[in-house]
C-alpha cells in the first residue's frame, strides 16, 4: 500500500570543500507529511534546492514517482506536480496578491507555455476563482487587489503558501512555512496544512518550530552536517541521543 | 467568447474618436493666426503620430512588459519598409501585399534575433540587440546593397517588373485604388482641415493594432510577461517556461515594428539604411518611456510627443522669435530672443533632452503618471479608486 513518491538516492553535494549533503538516502512516502529538520547549516535548504533542479547534485539522483527528476529543469519538475514553497518569500513584488496566485495557477492548467491571448483573464473565471479560494484558505482574500510588496513579511509567508497550493501538487516541498509568523498564524498554517493533509497531498517540511513540527509530521528525518543521523516516527526521533546532541551542539555553536 | 470589459470598451471607444478625430483636434489654431505653426494636422506628420504610435505599442509589449530593453527595433522598421518597396517593384503600389510580407519577414527577423538574444538578459540582452541592428544597418550599406540599394535607398523605377500593375492603377502607393497622397481639405471659418486617406489609413491599422496590443495587455499571457518582469526566477519555480514567452513577446513587437516601417515606406514609397540605424531604436525608447512604459496609452502620447517637438518645435527660429517678442523694448528683446534660441529651432533637441530628464526624475511612470497624478488631485479620493489606480498603473 505504501509506496515512495520522493526517493533521493545517495545525493551528494559540495561547495569547495564543504560537505553540504552526504550520502543522503531518504524515501517520502505517499500522503504522508515528512519534517526534516536539524541545526542552521544542516543541509536542510540545499536538499530542497536539489528536489527542486535549482541545484545538481554532485552524484545520486532524486526519483519521483519512478522517474528520475535530477537534471530536469525546475519548470519541468513543478509540472510533474513537486513545488516549492520558499523560505524567503519569493513573490512577485509589482502583481497584486491575485495576480501572484494566478499565475501558478495557469502554469498549472495550461502548461509550462501556452500562447493563451485570446482569451482574457476575465474569461478565466474558474481559474480565478480557485485563486481566490486558495487565497481565503491562507486569510488574505480580503487584500487580493493590494499589490504584493506593500504586505507584511509574514502575509508574504502566506501568500507564497497559496501560490504553491493552488498547483494543488502531488508533492508539496515547504521551506519553514511558519518562519517570521506570529503565533496566531503560525497555529492557523499549521491548521491549513492539517486540513491539506486530509486531502491526501503528500508533503516535506523543513522546520525549526518543533510545536509544528510535531503537530504535523507523520516522519521525521534529522539532518546535521549534512548527513541523516536519525529517521523515524515522532516518538523514536524524540528519544534519539544523538539528535539531541546536535541540537544542544547546533545551540552552542 | 472573447470580450472586453465595460472600462477598456470605453478606453478602446475613446481611443477611437481620437484617432478619427485627430486631423481637427490637431488644427485648434485658425489659418493665418501666429500660432498656426503650432497646428500639427496635415498628413506627413499625422501619418508619423500613428505610424510611430504603433512602432511605440509593440515595443511596449517587450519593454513595458516584460522589461527587457531591446536597442535593435529599428532593425525591423527598415525590413517592413524594404519588404513593402520590394512588392512595389514586383508587384504594383497597392500597399497590402507589401504590408503583409513587411510583417512576416519583420516576425522571422525578430524569431531569428530574439531567440539568440534572448540567452541573456539585462545589458547584455540591450548589448546584443544593438549588435544584430548596427549588424542590419552596415549590411544594408554593402553586402545586401543588391536587396537595399545601398545609400541610394530603396525606390521603384520605371523598369521594375510591377507585375500586377493595371493600366489604371494610381502611380503611387493605393490601398485598391485610394491613393495615400489623395486629401480632402475642409473649409470652415478660419480654420482648415485636412482628411488624408492616407492618414486614415494608418489610423485604422494603428487601432487595430492598438486593440491586439490591450488584449495582450488583459491576458493571461500578457500576465505572465508582466511576472517575468517582476520575477523571472520565481516563474521557473512555478512551472513556467519562460523563454518561449519571452521569445513570443519579441517577435510580436518585432512584427508591430515591421509593420510601422512598413507603414512608412506606404506613405512614401522609399526605404533607406538609416531607418535601421540605432539613433532610431533609441528614438523608440525614449518615446515609451516618456509616456510611459508598461501603459497602454503611454507609448503612443510618447510617440506623438516627440514626433510633435521634432515637426513643430524645430520650426520656431530666430525670425520667429522675434516676431513673438516684437513688443519689448529692443535690447530686452535681443536679450530674450538670445536666450531661448538654443532651446528651439534647431536646438529642439535640447529641450527634449530636458523634459526628458525631468520627467524620468519627477515621473518616473512618464506622462501616464503625470495624468495619474492630476487626476488623483482632482478627481475622486476615495481609498477605492487610489488603490485601484494602484493595481493598474496608468491604464
Amino acid at each position: 500500500m505504501e509506496n515512495a513518491v520522493l526517493h533521493v538516492a545517495d545525493v551528494h553535494k559540495s561547495f569547495g570543500g564543504l560537505h553540504a549533503l552526504s550520502d543522503i538516502d531518504l524515501q517520502v512516502m505517499e500522503g504522508t507529511t515528512h519534517a526534516i529538520i536539524g541545526p542552521n547549516g544542516a543541509g536542510k535548504s540545499t536538499l530542497l534546492n536539489v528536489c527542486i533542479g535549482r541545484l545538481a547534485p554532485d552524484s545520486g539522483a532524486v526519483v519521483f514517482d519512478g522517474e528520475v527528476i535530477t537534471g530536469k529543469k525546475p519548470y519541468e519538475i513543478n509540472q510533474m506536480g513537486v513545488v516549492r514553497v520558499f523560505q524567503t518569500p519569493e513573490i512577485f513584488p509589482d502583481l497584486t496578491l491575485l495576480q501572484n496566485v494566478l499565475v501558478p495557477a495557469f502554469a498549472k492548467h495550461d502548461g509550462a507555455f501556452r500562447f493563451n491571448a485570446v482569451k482574457s483573464l476575465q474569461d478565466r473565471k474558474d481559474i480565478a476563482e480557485e485563486a481566490e479560494l486558495w487565497l481565503g484558505d491562507v486569510g488574505l482574500a480580503a487584500k487580493k487587489d493590494l499589490v504584493a510588496s506593500s504586505l507584511s513579511r509574514g502575509d508574504k509567508r502566506r501568500l507564497e503558501l497559496a501560490m504553491g497550493l493552488v498547483q494543488r501538487p502531488r508533492l508539496l516541498l515547504l521551506d519553514e512555512p511558519t518562519a517570521g509568523m506570529s503565533r496566531h498564524d503560525t497555529n492557523s498554517t499549521v491548521d491549513l496544512l492539517k486540513k491539506i493533509k486530509e486531502r491526501g497531498m503528500t508533503k516535506v517540511i523543513i522546520e525549526h518550530d518543533m510545536h509544528v513540527v510535531f503537530s504535523l509530521a507523520d516522519r521525521i528525518t534529522v539532518l546535521a552536517q549534512g548527513q541523516i543521523i536519525a529517521d523515524g516516527t515522532p516518538d523514536e526521533v524524540k528519544g534519539n541521543p544523538k539528535v539531541q546532541e546536535a541540537y544542544l551542539g547546533g545551540a552552542h555553536l | 467568447m472573447t470580450r472586453l470589459s465595460r472600462q477598456d470598451s470605453l478606453f478602446l471607444l475613446l481611443v477611437v474618436f481620437l484617432t478619427l478625430a485627430t486631423p481637427i483636434l490637431l488644427q485648434p489654431f485658425p489659418e493665418g493666426s501666429s500660432l498656426a505653426q503650432f497646428n500639427a494636422g496635415y498628413p506627413d506628420l499625422m501619418q508619423r503620430f500613428a505610424i510611430y504610435g504603433i512602432f511605440a505599442m509593440g515595443f511596449n509589449i517587450l519593454f513595458g512588459l516584460t522589461g527587457y530593453l531591446s536597442f535593435g527595433h529599428a532593425a525591423f522598421l527598415g525590413v517592413g519598409s524594404y519588404s513593402v518597396v520590394w512588392m512595389y517593384k514586383l508587384l504594383g503600389f497597392n500597399v497590402v501585399p507589401g504590408l503583409i510580407l513587411a510583417v512576416i519577414t519583420s516576425g522571422i527577423f525578430a524569431l531569428l534575433i530574439g531567440y539568440i538574444s534572448l540567452r541573456r538578459s539585462g545589458i547584455y540582452f540591450s548589448i546584443l540587440t544593438l549588435a544584430f541592428a548596427q549588424m542590419s544597418y552596415n549590411l544594408a550599406y554593402s553586402v545586401f546593397t543588391p536587396l537595399t540599394n545601398g545609400e541610394t535607398g530603396l525606390q521603384v523605377y520605371g523598369k521594375d517588373p510591377q507585375y500586377l500593375m493595371g493600366p489604371n492603377s494610381p502611380n503611387s502607393p493605393h490601398f485598391f485604388g485610394l491613393a495615400m497622397i489623395d486629401s480632402v481639405k475642409l473649409h470652415l471659418a478660419g480654420w482648415e482641415f485636412t482628411f488624408n486617406i492616407g492618414y486614415y489609413f494608418t489610423a485604422v491599422i494603428a487601432i487595430i493594432a492598438f486593440y491586439i496590443a490591450l488584449r495582450i495587455f488583459r491576458s493571461p499571457f500578457g500576465l505572465m510577461l508582466r511576472a517575468i518582469k517582476t520575477n523571472r526566477t520565481r516563474l521557473d519555480y512555478s512551472g513556467v517556461n519562460t523563454r518561449p514567452y519571452m521569445l513570443t513577446a519579441f517577435v510580436i513587437s518585432g512584427m508591430y515594428a515591421g509593420l510601422a516601417g512598413g507603414l512608412l515606406a506606404a506613405m512614401d514609397p522609399l526605404a533607406g539604411a538609416e531607418r535601421m540605424q540605432w539613433t532610431a531604436s533609441g528614438e523608440v525608447v525614449l518615446m515609451t518611456i516618456l509616456g510611459g512604459a508598461g501603459t497602454l496609452m503611454g507609448p503612443i502620447l510618447g510617440a506623438g510627443f516627440i514626433k510633435y517637438f521634432e515637426n513643430i518645435f524645430s520650426k520656431i527660429n530666430e525670425s520667429v522669435l522675434h516676431d513673438w517678442f516684437g513688443w519689448l523694448p529692443h535690447g530686452v528683446q535681443d536679450f530674450v530672443v538670445a536666450v531661448i534660441n538654443p532651446f528651439v529651432g534647431e536646438g529642439w533637441h535640447l529641450t527634449l533632452g530636458l523634459i526628458f530628464v525631468l520627467v524620468v526624475v519627477f515621473l518616473p511612470g512618464g506622462i501616464m503618471e503625470g495624468f495619474q497624478r492630476i487626476w488623483k488631485a482632482f478627481g475622486r479620493k476615495s481609498v477605492d479608486s487610489s488603490a485601484q489606480t494602484e493595481l493598474n498603473p496608468a491604464e
